[in-house]
């Protein structure tokens, strides 16, 4: 078996929270970060999924290097990447690549697209100028937008289109991975469905890994093949996709889970969902990190730090009571009523029309 | 019985490209006791549509035709003043941001007592922070006493969110309007505001309109749903049948682009191209050029929301499409 893609062992990223003006002193420690560990394989998609502040945005910035980690080791091809500095980062930058989540605030408004997407090759130093346009022309046909878009300006796009030219700038240099960071979230129903299929047949075609980081766990049943479930800066499930939706070992991704609305009016009112907030990574509980709102606790988790076990091939869980948890209420199957069903087969069949006279 | 009633409204902004119509022609209406959902994308007209309910377009806008009927009077027609005292009172509003809904140098004890001595002027200082307390208790933030004092933020979005409904809630409206009121919170924190809501309805029989991108939001919330495009309701129906038996396209094209947990398609069936501006609609039908079911007669006019089923309007000359397109 080739070696992963990315391996990433017991990362941790602690900040210090410091109080006074004249002489700070430090009053204790964020740990955005407490030590994660995963790999990533080539052609894989692994999603880190949680709410916000538990930790997912700073894992994938470790692994980029956007952040120095406090401890932990990633490796990126075989490689230790962590203590890299100067000439050979900016080399492996090339190889590692990310889409932001605010299409409206990750371009530079003043550069054309055509600049934009140029940049990346200038910085690396690929090609000549002749070469660059070819290459822009061809990225901006890979993401579906045209020749004639390098002309314009971000603000002459809408938010679909330039989460497009999001991705196209961070395929030019053609990276190995890209990380996702929420690269969907700002996007209405109609346009987030465009852009998932497009990160789909990109990384059929080009072979391209993904870190993808989501709060939407319905996005990342469609484009994942393993999700890792993040809360208070560690991971307390990861499996491979259909384990984790199908037989979820771990309190929090049941609560995850159930809190979802589902676009279903028939669904049964799910149960009541973990209440209270997260507490704040400052101080997080004793135990288990997540006792203060589990439905299953008991005393054990208020005391032992649950470790990340296995729970079956390539499934982890870090709860005490995981043979405990009763079997998942396994979801209706056809949760589509016959006439809506009928119509949206229709409507796939005849879509292609659509996309061809728009093309 | 019907406490709001929405009759061919139409909201129009000035701009350098010409008049802009963000809200054209919309009939809507919500009883007591019940939830209305309005879903649509981005600059669709449904927060321009709340606005203009609550006479809060400034201008470049201006509600340009319509009626707004509330409990038997015609809102558009009411002085700023009435309009004042009805606003906050018996029509509460919660917004998307319960980061900047709120004043962040006031407590939310003083901002809760504020909204209430504004439609009380006779009560004392102590009687109106026992109803901040009992507001924010109502709507279950923990030692509500003490949190009367804190600062928006000391509290989380969640709890933040809750003070925003407390505020809403705060004088027993009849109605409230709640735009997104929870695209911005985590979706556990989602849940709990949801149930939370529901609650509340139950207990005071106020009607809600629920404005909100998230067909799962209104699947959970909804006994009514209308969907807009582009300015205009396209497709109205009662919660389940708007699910059930989707009949504009626009509709079972959303309804394609969601992805769902339980299903395994391989790709989303995501509906071609984008919104129209809105100084550049389309001729006839605004949603034809990204319709599947467009015919050349979808230019012709706009179409109008006929009943199709009892108590189902669509706004498509084609529907139902198995009709058209078998």
């Amino acid at each position: 078996m080739t070696a992963p893609l990315l391996e990433v062992e017991n990362l941790s990223r602690h900040y210090a929270v410091r109080r006074g003006l004249i002489l700070p002193r430090r009053v204790g420690t964020v740990r955005a970060v407490d030590g994660v560990s995963f790999t990533l394989a080539r052609g894989e998609t692994l999603a880190l999924v949680g709410e916000s502040g538990c930790g997912k945005s700073t894992t994938a910035r470790l692994v980029l290097r956007l952040v120095e980690p406090t401890t932990g080791t990633v490796r990126f091809q075989g490689e230790d990447i962590t203590d890299l500095q100067g000439e050979p980062l900016r080399k492996l930058r090339r190889r590692m690549q990310i889409v932001f989540q605010d299409p409206f605030a990750s371009l530079n408004p003043r550069m054309t697209v055509g600049a934009i997407l140029e940049e990346p090759l200038i910085v690396h130093g690929l090609g000549d100028a002749a070469h660059r346009r070819a290459r822009v022309e061809e990225l901006l046909g890979l993401v579906g937008l045209a020749s004639f878009h390098a002309q314009r300006y971000p603000h002459e796009f809408s938010g679909g289109q330039r989460q497009r030219i999001g991705i196209a700038r961070a395929l030019a240099v053609e990276p190995a991975l890209i990380v996702c960071d929420e690269p969907v979230s700002a996007l209405d129903v109609s346009i987030q469905a465009q852009v998932v299929n497009l990160l789909e047949d990109l990384q059929r075609r080009l072979g391209l890994s993904y870190l993808f980081i989501a709060h939407d766990l319905a996005v990342v049943k469609h484009v994942a093949d393993r999700v890792a479930v993040m809360y208070l800066g560690q991971i307390v499930e990861i499996a491979p996709k259909d384990a984790l939706f199908a037989d979820p070992r771990h309190p929090y991704t049941r609560t995850l889970l159930a809190a979802i609305p589902r676009p279903d009016p028939h669904r049964e009112r799910h149960d009541p969902v973990a209440g209270g907030d997260m507490p704040s990574p400052m101080a997080p509980p004793d135990g288990c990190r997540f006792h203060t709102r589990c439905p299953f606790v008991v005393e054990r988790c208020k005391r032992e730090v649950p470790a990340l076990r296995p729970w079956a091939a390539g499934h982890l869980t870090a709860c005490h009571r995981a043979e405990d948890l009763p079997a998942m209420e396994t979801a209706r199957a056809a949760s589509l009523a016959p006439a809506a069903a009928k119509r949206l087969a229709l409507y796939e069949a005849r879509r292609g029309r659509v996309a061809a006279g728009a093309g | 019985m019907t406490l709001l009633s929405i009759e061919g409204l139409r909201t129009v902004f000035r701009t350098d490209q010409g008049d802009v119509t963000a809200v054209d022609g919309v009939d809507l209406s919500v009883a007591r006791g019940r939830t209305l959902g309005i879903v649509g994308e981005s600059g669709c007209g449904k927060s321009v549509l709340s606005l203009s309910v609550m006479r809060l377009i400034a201008p470049p806008g201006r509600i340009a035709a319509g009626r707004v009927m509330f409990d038997g009077r015609d809102l558009l027609s009411l002085s700023s003043a009435e309009m004042r005292a009805l606003r906050g009172n018996r029509i509460g509003m919660i917004f998307q941001e319960p980061m900047t809904s709120l004043n962040p140098v006031f407590t939310v004890g003083e901002q809760l007592t504020e909204a209430m001595r504004a439609h009380d002027r006779r009560a004392s200082a102590a009687e109106l922070r026992r109803r901040a307390v009992a507001a924010l208790d109502r709507v279950r933030i923990p030692a509500a006493a003490r949190r009367v004092d804190d600062y928006p933020h000391q509290m989380s979005g969640g709890m933040r969110q809750r003070v925003m409904i407390a505020m809403a809630l705060a004088c027993g409206p009849d109605l409230v309007i709640a735009d997104e009121p929870t695209t911005a919170l985590d979706v556990t924190v989602q849940a709990q505001i949801l149930d939370l809501l529901r609650e509340l309805q139950q207990q005071s029989g106020m009607a809600i309109i629920l404005i909100t991108h998230d067909l799962g939001v209104v699947a959970e919330m909804a006994d009514e749903v209308a969907v807009m495009y582009a300015g205009r309701v396209v497709e109205r129906a009662a919660g389940a049948a708007v699910f059930d038996d989707p009949q504009h396209p626009y509709t079972i094209g959303l309804l394609g682009s969601i992805p769902r947990i339980e299903e395994t398609r391989d790709s989303l069936l995501a509906i071609e191209g984008a919104v129209p501006a809105p100084f550049a609609l389309p001729q006839g039908c605004r949603f034809h050029p990204r319709c599947a079911f467009a015919g050349p007669d979808c230019t012709e006019a706009q179409p109008p929301l006929l009943e199709i089923a009892p108590a189902h309007q669509a706004a498509c000359i084609h529907a139902p499409v198995e009709a058209f397109a078998g």
